[in-house]
């Protein structure tokens, strides 16, 4: 498939933090129901990428085009009613609200949303925990939340930033089973990550940022090629 | 009879015009609070906004000949409208730069609005009828009638409020934008119109408050920006942005005003503001409030 008929498709993507330039060209598509992941260092502009997707960038340029329409003009509100969820990396769990409210908060915008009880069935401690305020959870409560609200919005595209951080390794492989299965399920994910070994168990492609641009891109097959490269990327 | 000294139909009587002062108080800084909380804007424009409330509730009745409970509903909309006019128009742009800007714009319209309505109708009140006279026996204390209803409609409001922000779905998002707009927003929330109406809302409720206001004091230009600067004094005492703080400190403090009046008259309009000093050195968030 090529980029023209990607989901998602982001062409020469720049965009600005009051005047410092943080993105320089980002060029990447997502096809239907792959888990894509970014990879690279610390501020090499892979959160940045995700949130100027989403709208959340004041300032920004290039072409963004979901299912073939352009969204670099829009609001972030009408980029999420085209069907994308973002579940940020500090998770954006609200502390005035508890556990049931967060997760109902999102409006439904897809035509085929998770029900509740679907939701609450994959994730028990969040129907246990309801009452609780939000930020009360454990740190992998909290991820499991910010995963559990968007998928009852009936979006089909998960923008999902670094969603292993900081958790213990017993969470993040649960996590990865439901990623796994959130790709059986039909999504498209785009997956922002620091942590190589994860993401290279789950996604078809990756690609590597740097300095605000994707200076490459390596498939999963090629991995094993591709690890030497990695490391040198990642400075691991 | 006597408490500490003091004739009880004394100290009734101030306790009551108390807590009618402490109705303004809290309809008030509840708005203000709402207000603060979505926008981080300190609208100056509150008590300007209050007067109108006043004055449309006077227009409707001398123009129109809607007397007290359509313009308890009526006013209240009027100023709601002209609010998100000025949110769409002025404020709206004033969003991604400091709180100071939006603090000096209002302030602004808050003196443009008492100009214009003193150059129209003087600077001197004008009386609005009071539409429940007489009084109540509550026992202990005959009470007017009205005053007693203004105490309720305060309290039945706030409440009605406190409810809606806590317990709707309207109010989780106002709660959950009050904490990260962006992000609400990003789950494709409009968060440009719920700032609008959320504008609207709580100078909406200045506006009822001015209505409410109309037959106990008189109608005058300068009715707003008198109450205002005691009711920033309650909103910094029970917490800027915080609901239920705003409501109690409105109350309590019209409560403690009252006390003051009768056991030491000479500081009974400056001791709002003695507890204000003694908030901010010992807890500069105030009552309520959250550290943010």
């Amino acid at each position: 498939m090529t980029a023209d008929t990607a989901m998602l498709s982001v062409r020469n993507l720049h965009a600005w933090y009051g005047e410092s330039h943080v993105l320089h060209g980002v060029t990447l598509h997502v096809n239907r129901g792959e888990v894509v992941t970014l990879l690279g260092r610390n501020g090499a502009g892979k959160s940045t990428t995700m949130r100027a997707i989403m709208g959340l960038m004041k300032k920004r340029s290039g072409s963004i085009t979901y299912e073939g329409r352009e969204a670099i003009t829009l609001p972030s509100h009408q980029i999420a009613r085209m069907g994308i969820a973002y579940c940020p990396e500090h998770r954006g769990i609200f502390s005035r609200l508890d556990v049931q409210e967060n997760l109902e908060l999102p409006p439904v915008i897809g035509a085929y949303p998770l029900t509740l009880d679907r939701v609450q069935a994959m994730f028990p401690r969040l129907l246990e925990r309801r009452h609780s305020p939000g930020t009360k959870l454990s740190g992998g409560e909290q991820q499991m939340l910010a995963i559990a609200r968007i998928l009852r919005t009936g979006a089909r595209f998960l923008l999902l930033d670094e969603p292993t951080e900081g958790l213990a390794p017993i969470i993040v492989k649960h996590l990865g089973e439901i990623i796994g299965s959130l790709q059986s399920m039909g999504f498209t994910i785009l997956l922002v990550e620091q942590n190589f070994r994860f993401a290279s168990a789950l996604a078809d492609r990756h690609y590597v940022v740097e300095h605000g641009r994707v200076v490459d891109e390596i498939a999963s097959g090629e991995l094993a090629a591709g690890s030497a490269r990695m490391r040198v990327y990642l400075g691991v | 009879m006597e408490i500490f000294g003091i004739p009880a139909q004394a100290l009734y009587g101030q306790l009551a015009l108390g807590l009618v002062n402490g109705a303004f108080y809290a309809l008030l800084s509840l708005g203000l609070a709402i207000i603060f909380g979505l926008l981080n804007l300190i609208n100056f424009a509150h008590g300007a906004q209050y007067m109108l409330g006043a004055y449309v509730a006077w227009m409707l009745l001398s123009y129109l000949g809607i007397g007290f409970w359509g313009a308890l509903i009526l006013a209240p909309l009027v100023v709601a409208m002209l609010g998100m006019a000025l949110e769409r128009g002025l404020l709206r742009h004033l969003r991604d730069v400091d709180q100071i800007y939006g603090l000096l714009l209002t302030f602004g319209v808050a003196l443009i609005l008492e100009g214009l309505v003193a150059q129209t109708y003087g600077w001197s009140g004008m009386p609005y009828p009071n539409p429940l006279p007489g009084s109540v026996d509550l026992g202990f204390m005959r009470m007017p009638m009205y005053r007693l209803a203004a105490i309720a409609i305060s309290l039945v409001v706030c409440l009605a409020v406190w409810i809606a922000i806590e317990r709707t779905k309207l109010g989780a998002y106002l709660r959950a934008a009050s904490e990260d707009a962006d992000m609400v927003q990003a789950f494709g929330v409009n968060i440009p119109r719920l700032i609008m109406l959320t504008y609207g809302f709580g100078v909406g409720l200045a506006g009822l408050a001015g209505v409410v206001a109309a037959p106990v004091y008189q109608v005058s230009p300068a009715m707003g920006s008198n109450l205002i600067i005691v009711v920033f004094a309650v909103v910094v005492i029970g917490g800027m942005g915080s609901i239920a703080g705003s409501v109690i400190a409105g109350f309590g403090l019209g409560l403690i005003e009252g006390l003051t009046k009768v056991f030491y008259p000479a500081a009974s309009t400056t001791v709002i503001f003695f507890i204000m000093i003694l908030i901010l050195i010992f807890r500069p968030s105030g009552l309520f409030g959250s550290t943010r």
